[in-house]
């Protein structure tokens, strides 16, 4: 008990010690520019979030995110231009169509293990792709979609990059503590019963259709809140946006953070969205760099830069005698 | 309590069971003993949901559930301890333990307060489990995760047992230590149907048991006729004839 209530609390630390941290970080730069990479880093770890929850934890490999993000970027885009609504309603528009989307597409995706959902979702992030692409009425083709309006509350208009950080960072707060809430409940640990093995999790009276099909959903919707956010961001939005190369880069976001921890999926998040801004002179090196981390990852470090770290700390602590030798004695001692 | 009638189950165009019919009365411990292939593990995973039959019914306390999927039969109250433990090797022994007990938490007005308490039941039987509670589960040793298999069976509150080579892989000491501890849950109420290979231990424990042939039924008799059945010694006990007759 002692020790549940001590990892309570750390978590509720690290919780407030990130919020602030990145609460304070765009007081560092007077220039936009870097706060408009500061938002895209926000909106990538709240996809990276759903992401980790759906492959970290339940184990359900997904190359196809990039389109859900795609999705909530066009829904909130035509909403607003098209039909000149509040981007309120885009919002909306967009956690509603990709639910719904993602929903149609688990029912019979999920059914499919290991490789082959692999291979579902990228086919659907493809077609996606392409009906960006030729629905040129609506999507408006290769041109994309620009004069997209600002959120505002009340008056209040996110129009600059400082003021729409504000927004960023309470929807990856709230993004976070679902997240956090989620992995440390009876619903995370069915998702890793899920993930070791599903004939003992159904065996344990866990319904693995159901988890599976909500995981997806939710990982689902909050790419597409980041999509809309991104699209309110940048105020146009464009097929380029929403390639295959988008949904890797999450999926390496997730494994090289370390899978089945939400603060992996930030450190891995951030981790590659810095690095993809000073790759960006090379944009075709870009995937070279990003296919060659994943795969040197998953060789010599298939926990993840979370937990290589710990392994780190942990081997630190022990060669200058901080904690006894006998591993897992801080858990096992209460 | 459990009456299985006429259960036929094929894997593709492979026939595993062939009309298998067999009951367990409330409180039995009941074996299904046989050599490697004659589908006695199928039949605990027809029993569990886990594989569904092409043909026969299987009721639990009076109602179907050979249709059911294998997370509705765990609440009506049968729990499979699934061969080769099936552990969540990466998640710790508690949260193997919490897994169990997965249903409790909503439905039935389950209360954590219970849930502890039955944690505790389990740590009583198994002490070495509360040492060993923040382990991932992977690292035990066999007999612990067998162990850990049972406990978390357990946590479900089962009114029935199923369990599939409790003594596979295990040191005879720890395999005597395990089948004492089964008795003592029949003591305390629970039914069990246990699938073995090691016939002589299985038949030693149970009031009653079936041989399985290429999947149907040859022989079922009382578990004290059975070991002295001439058939059974021949096949299945070999050179340990002079053992059971200590």
């Amino acid at each position: 008990m002692v020790a549940v209530r001590a990892l309570l609390k750390t978590r509720r630390t690290g919780l407030a010690l990130y919020g602030t941290a990145m609460a304070l970080l765009p007081l560092m730069f007077s220039n936009d520019y870097y706060v408009k990479v500061l938002i895209i880093l926000g909106i990538n770890i709240l996809i990276v979030l759903g992401l980790n929850l759906l492959m970290g934890y339940a184990g359900q490999v997904s190359i196809g995110h990039a389109a859900f993000y795609g999705m909530g970027a066009y829904a909130s885009a035509i909403v607003t231009t098209k039909y000149g609504m509040s981007p309120w309603f885009g919002l909306l528009a967009s956690i509603i169509l990709g639910g719904i989307v993602a929903y149609g597409i688990a029912i019979p995706t999920l059914r499919l293990k290991g490789h082959y959902l692999a291979m579902a979702t990228l086919g659907f992030a493809e077609i996606v792709h392409v009906l960006f692409l030729q629905l040129k009425d609506i999507t408006g083709g290769t041109d994309g979609i620009s004069g997209i309006s600002t959120l505002s509350i009340a008056g209040f208009l996110f129009d600059s990059p400082q003021k729409l950080y504000i927004l960023v960072w309470i929807v990856v707060m709230a993004g976070l503590i679902i997240s956090i809430n989620l992995a440390n409940s009876r619903v995370g640990r069915a998702l890793r019963a899920v993930h070791g093995s599903e004939i003992a999790a159904a065996s344990m009276g866990i319904d693995t259709a159901k988890y599976k099909i909500q995981i997806f959903v939710l990982s689902a919707v909050f790419a597409c809140i980041g999509g809309s956010l991104y699209a309110h961001m940048a105020g146009f939005v464009s097929p380029d946006s929403f390639t295959l190369g988008v949904s890797i880069t999450l999926v390496t976001m997730v494994v090289l953070g370390g899978m089945a921890n939400v603060w992996g999926a930030i450190i891995g998040a951030s981790t590659l969205t810095i690095l993809e801004e000073y790759l960006k002179g090379y944009e075709d090196f870009n995937m070279v760099i990003f296919g060659l981390i994943l795969v040197l990852v998953m060789v010599f470090m298939p926990q993840g830069l979370y937990g290589a770290g710990t392994r780190v700390i942990g081997l630190i602590k022990r060669r200058f005698k901080l904690i006894p030798d006998t591993a897992g004695e801080e858990s096992a001692a209460s | 309590m459990l009456n299985v009638s006429g259960l036929n189950v094929a894997y593709g165009h492979v026939q595993v069971l062939r009309g298998i019919s067999i009951y367990v009365n409330e409180g039995e411990i009941v074996t299904v003993i046989g050599s490697n292939g004659s589908g006695k593990s199928t039949l605990l995973k027809a029993i569990s949901g886990i594989v569904r039959a092409n043909a026969g019914e299987i009721k639990f306390n009076g109602r179907h559930i050979e249709r059911n999927p294998a997370e509705k039969i765990v609440s009506h109250g049968i729990s499979q301890v699934p061969e080769g433990r099936q552990l969540f090797g990466e998640l710790t022994v508690l949260e193997n333990l919490q897994l169990g007990a997965y249903l409790r938490y909503r439905k039935r007005g389950g209360s954590k307060a219970e849930i502890v308490r039955d944690l505790e039941f389990v740590y009583t039987m198994f002490p070495v489990l509360k040492d060993r509670v923040g382990q991932p589960a992977g690292t035990l040793s066999g007999g612990e995760q067998q162990m850990l298999a049972i406990g978390r069976s357990l946590m479900s509150r089962p009114k029935m047992l199923l369990l599939d080579e409790p003594s596979m892989g295990l040191a005879p000491i720890i395999i005597q230590n395990i089948f004492e501890t089964l008795k003592d849950l029949r003591e305390k109420g629970l039914t069990l149907l246990l699938v073995e290979q090691d016939a002589f231990v299985a038949l030693e424990l149970a009031d009653r048991g079936y041989v399985l042939q290429n999947g149907s039924v040859v022989l079922h008799d009382t578990g004290s006729n059975l070991l002295n059945n001439e058939e059974v010694r021949n096949i299945y006990f070999g050179q340990r004839k002079t053992r059971g007759s200590q």
